[in-house]
């Protein structure tokens, strides 16, 4: 019983006064916003304009400054939902489940992003639009985990039950991500194998990597960005729940 | 092979709209996550106004009676 008042304590005392975490999350949207822009602005310019256009696939390959990044964002916000998930059953602190909630519409986009942008490369270099190599599926299979999870999460009318459910799904959906990581490796695809890898020497030209990496830290930036904006939005939300409830009670 | 930059090595039909979907879908984002805050907030002000007049409390006592009521 006391642990259960605990608990129940932690939430309510969070959403009547997240001030510290507010606080907190005002301090650093100014920079992140910053370190988005000025990081996406030079990682489009350097990859567009700046650096070479590949020896075999001439400038198409430029889309790889947009595709990359975007799968990898794709991938991290999933782990980072999987991770909050797992916080909110072991330590049932609401802004673990808000975070899970908060990143999920981004990770979605992200993903979108990455088949949208994976196809417009694939149609002129592979030569078709779409293809079931094991890469590819995955990455779709990843975007139906976002939705679900998405759909899952606001299936109920107390939001509590909707983060345990969602939470679920990302628990067992994370055994993808895996998939998708070694699916070059496992399988005789037509995606083509890791560029950047902790073991290898990377297998593009060092000027290319300057733009994908700012890219990369730049989508980082805008996650956190959008991020901040939705869970003010969540406790916002939450404040609004609890003050109609409390209103029709009296 | 000398092409303009808008040209992309004769890939402009491929390189553009991936860029430019990029853009679409992160400003989207981005923007309709922005009216969404502004308009919760605005309805959280309106109930915080509401609620304080009916009981004519001041902000701090009416926090904790709604925490005490809240589920």
């Amino acid at each position: 019983m006391a642990t259960r008042k605990m608990k129940f304590s932690i939430g309510i005392h969070f959403f009547a006064n997240p001030a510290r975490f507010l606080r907190f999350a005002r301090g650093i949207y100014p920079w992140v916003a910053a370190i988005a822009v000025t990081c996406i602005f030079a990682g489009l310019v350097l990859g567009l304009a700046v650096v070479p256009a590949d020896y075999r696939q001439g400038d198409a390959y430029r889309i790889i400054f947009i595709h990359v990044p975007s799968s990898w964002m794709a991938l991290m916000v999933y782990v980072i939902i999987a991770v909050a998930s797992a916080a909110g059953f072991i330590w049932r602190h609401p802004l673990a489940d808000l975070i899970a909630k908060s990143s999920a519409p981004i990770g979605a986009c992200f993903t979108f992003l990455s088949l949208v942008t994976g196809s417009l490369w694939g149609a002129p270099m592979w030569g078709t639009w779409w293809v079931w190599d094991a890469r590819v599926t995955s990455m779709l299979v990843l975007f139906f985990l976002y939705l679900g999870y998405i759909a899952l999460n606001s299936a109920y009318d107390d939001p509590t039950k909707g983060a345990r459910a969602s939470a679920i799904l990302a628990l067992v959906g994370i055994v993808n991500i895996p998939i998708v990581k070694f699916s070059v490796d496992w399988w005789n695809t037509l995606h083509q194998p890791a560029t950047l890898s902790k073991f290898d020497r990377p297998s593009m030209d060092s000027s290319m990597i300057a733009p994908l990496l700012l890219m990369v830290a730049g989508f980082i930036a805008f996650y956190l960005v959008v991020l901040i904006i939705r869970l003010r939005s969540e406790i916002a939300a939450r404040r609004i729940r609890n003050l109609r409830i409390a209103q029709v009670g009296n | 092979m000398e092409m303009s930059f808008f040209e992309m090595g004769g890939y402009a039909a491929y390189v553009w709209p991936a860029f430019g979907v990029g853009a679409l879908v992160m400003i989207g984002l981005l923007v309709l996550s922005i009216r969404r805050l502004r308009l919760r907030e605005a309805a959280l002000k309106r109930l915080e106004a509401v609620g304080g007049g009916r009981r004519g409390h001041s902000g701090a006592v009416d926090e904790q009676k709604q925490e005490e009521v809240a589920p």
